[in-house]
């Protein structure tokens, strides 16, 4: 069973990286938590739209792994990179993406953030650092690499976050890219969401190790595991990172053990997977729900109060409302956009 | 203007290009003490990069590299070592571009040695620029001299996409005049590398040479036969060849490569769509077989056309198909898998 996180990873972290506690102001902790609720509202948001089909394709939705996916990305500057996988809606909301052309791009509209072009796999917004997202398991790895490289070539002190799930662990990218950034001591963090499962494969049927974060030693690469379920956890211990590759100390891998609640992806039917998991076992997830802990942790800390995490929660679900309106109101692609941007 | 080799010549697009360009940068297996060893001190290590053997992995850094603002030049050695990193050049490089609305460029040449005819057998002989043709995205250069090798190769490093570059390998140490001087050729712009009025023939590569030896042939037996290099695979000029066989009636087409859904193909498919009116003959195809290469010598010799195989060929089909022709030969048996660039079917079992 891919158990929650219990104390010692959070000790871990701490240990393996040699983080200092790295406190963000009451600001930026405001901000990680509405960027956390943009993630979940937009994606519950593209869940009721599929199921009533009104989204093409398929989603792959991280409901669950909101904490992982945003204290991530907040411990990045604006201008860092990130590459994405399959399941990342939220890496660009995290990085401060606006909703509306995220949202027109799962419509496949003329606004969306790639024209209608991508689709909820390959999101990408350059301006912001997200370098694109695949639906190629472990395909952007090397090419993160290649962003790290670029930024050491052209004597910049960018970092390139590189988000992949436990299954992508065990894809060829992942050792060549590892190795390769660790060779050429590369200004790039390599983030694992282990959720536990790889569509229904469990991570322990997949995986030689009990942690992936525990193959860092065989490419001589600090790794860290930490509670992908504690936003301030994964912002500290994604920043230990960050700060270490951008002071030219080189890659690291950090695991972050997280849960998705929803299905593997969905496509608007009745999903009918197969029983792959138990009820108790998300049950146990649930009980730690990353935006329940963060609402409870910012209240007892008196960081945020009552009134205000209620304001924030009602602008982000109208920033859902309209990025949805505004979707559904543009216009489809132009035929001509057919041929538009095979070359420059 | 220096007389040197069609690799010395690539070479000097690559370095001419490092020294204007501050972020035009190589990366390959090796290079730091081979390909490059004499230019380790101008440039260094960061610039001429030697990589594991890590084709992903290195061809994605290139991917990654180009999107965020560098120029890399991959030097990835054999044609067949692409197919390693397949997922990179086809998923990636290809298709980012389009994927994300016209917000990514991929400014990445790949330049890739394409060996055969050095009984190396199958793994490390392959002639591919069919195989990717087929991938939207790519462009794709087959210089056939050093002069083609140096301009084209720069035309390749400004275009702003990603670049496959094929160098035929029997054509590396083949010499010619090459201007010291910076210059570019346009991708898309084929060469008429000699002016004929009966016959078309459309080629590129090291078939470029073997052609023209075998249209001085054909001149012998009163055949006036044009010869087209085309360059570039992707962009195709489809325009100078439908011009020219507009002009001549006829159109022959010599590749090294397979013959299923290959260059020859897509050439014979435009003239057969778009210039039917002009033909005055079938058009043939002069191709490799459908076959891995093979690795005995005495096997492999089979394969290619030469000089004396594409006369032949040409010639079987003037003879039926040309001013004076006759009709009545039955000259064709079979044009399925085990056409040999004879215009034979193998009789083989
Ligand atoms: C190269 C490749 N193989 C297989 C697939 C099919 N596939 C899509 S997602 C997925 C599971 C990926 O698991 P993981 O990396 O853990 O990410 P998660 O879905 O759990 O977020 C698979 C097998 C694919 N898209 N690409
Ligand atoms: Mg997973």
């Amino acid at each position: 069973m891919h158990a929650p996180p219990r104390r010692e990873f959070a000790d871990m972290a701490t240990r393996v990286t040699g983080a200092e506690e790295m406190i963000p102001s009451r600001a930026k902790l405001c901000e990680m938590f509405r960027r956390m609720l943009r993630v979940r509202a937009f994606e519950e948001s593209a869940s009721k739209l599929i199921a009533e089909a009104k989204l093409p394709g398929v989603l792959h939705n991280c409901i669950g792994q909101e904490a992982t996916v945003v204290g991530a990305c907040m411990a990045l500057r604006d201008d860092d990179y990130m590459t994405g996988n399959h399941r990342s809606h939220g890496h660009p909301i995290a990085k401060g993406v606006s909703l509306a052309p995220l949202m027109a791009e799962l419509f496949g509209k003329s606004t969306g953030v790639c024209r209608g072009k991508g689709g909820s796999m390959h999101l990408a917004a350059f301006a912001a650092g997200s370098l694109g997202e695949s639906g190629i398991v472990g395909s952007l790895m090397p090419v993160a690499v290649g962003a790290g490289l670029s930024a050491r070539l052209r004597d910049t002190d960018q970092v390139c976050l590189c988000f992949f799930g436990d299954g992508a662990a065990n894809c060829g990218p992942f050792h060549e890219s590892l190795n390769l950034a660790a060779i050429w001591k590369l200004p790039v963090v390599f983030l694992c969401e282990n959720n536990g499962y790889a569509l229904y494969t469990p991570q322990a049927q997949s995986t030689s190790v009990a942690h992936i974060a525990q193959r860092a030693s065989a490419y001589g690469i600090p790794g860290a595991i930490l509670d992908g379920q504690d936003v301030l956890a994964v912002y500290s211990g994604v920043m230990a990172a960050v700060l270490r590759a951008r002071e030219g100390g080189g890659p690291s891998l950090v695991e972050s053990k997280t849960y998705r609640y929803c299905e593997h992806y969905e496509a608007g039917g009745p999903a009918n997977p197969p029983i792959y998991r138990s009820e108790h076992e998300i049950a146990a997830w649930r009980a730690r729900d990353p935006i329940r802990l963060f609402a409870a942790h910012l209240q007892s800390s008196a960081a945020i109060g009552e009134r205000e995490i209620e304001a924030i929660t009602s602008e982000v679900l109208a920033e859902v409302d309209e990025a949805v309106a505004f979707a559904e109101q543009s216009a489809a692609p132009n035929p001509s956009a057919l041929f538009e941007d095979v070359f420059t | 203007m220096s007389y040197i080799t069609y690799q010395q010549a690539a070479k000097q697009a690559i370095i001419e290009e490092m020294r204007s360009d501050h972020r035009v940068f190589v990366m390959g297996e090796d290079i730091q003490v081979y390909a490059y060893a004499d230019v380790m001190e101008e440039f260094g290590p960061e610039r001429i990069r030697n990589t594991p053997i890590s084709e992903i992995g290195f061809f994605g850094a290139g991917i990654g590299a180009a999107l965020t603002g560098m120029r890399p030049i991959i030097e990835g050695g054999f044609s067949t070592f692409l197919y390693s990193a397949m997922d990179q050049v086809v998923n990636q490089a290809a298709k980012s571009r389009y994927m994300f609305g016209g917000q990514a460029s991929v400014q990445l040449v790949i330049r890739l040695n394409v060996s055969y005819a050095t009984s190396s057998a199958a793994h490390h002989s392959d002639r591919p620029w069919g195989l990717f043709a087929q991938v939207p995205g790519l462009k794709i250069i087959v210089p056939s001299t050093p002069y083609d090798a140096k301009g084209l190769l720069k035309s390749a490093m400004r275009d702003g996409n990603p670049v496959l570059c094929f160098d035929d390998s029997t054509l590396l140490s083949s010499s010619g005049e090459v201007p010291d001087r910076d210059y570019t050729i346009p991708l898309g712009a084929a060469e008429i590398k000699r002016a004929g009025t009966d016959l078309t023939i459309v080629t590129l590569a090291a078939t470029v040479g073997h052609s023209l030896t075998a249209a001085q042939m054909l001149a012998g037996d009163g055949i006036s036969v044009e010869v087209l290099d085309v360059r570039t695979v992707v962009p195709l000029d489809r325009r100078t060849i439908l011009d020219s066989v507009t002009r001549t009636g006829r159109l022959v087409v010599v590749d090294v490569a397979p013959r299923m859904c290959g260059f020859a193909s897509e050439v014979a498919a435009t003239v057969a769509e778009e210039a039917f009116q002009h033909l005055k003959a079938p058009i043939l195809r002069i191709t490799a077989p459908d076959v891995p290469v093979p690795f005995s010598p005495d096997l492999e010799r089979l394969m290619y056309p030469t000089p004396e195989r594409i006369h032949a060929a040409v010639r079987k089909l003037y003879m039926k198909w040309g001013r004076s022709a006759r009709r009545d030969l039955d000259l064709y048996h079979d044009s399925g898998e085990r056409q040999l660039p004879d215009g034979n079917a193998s009789s083989l079992p």
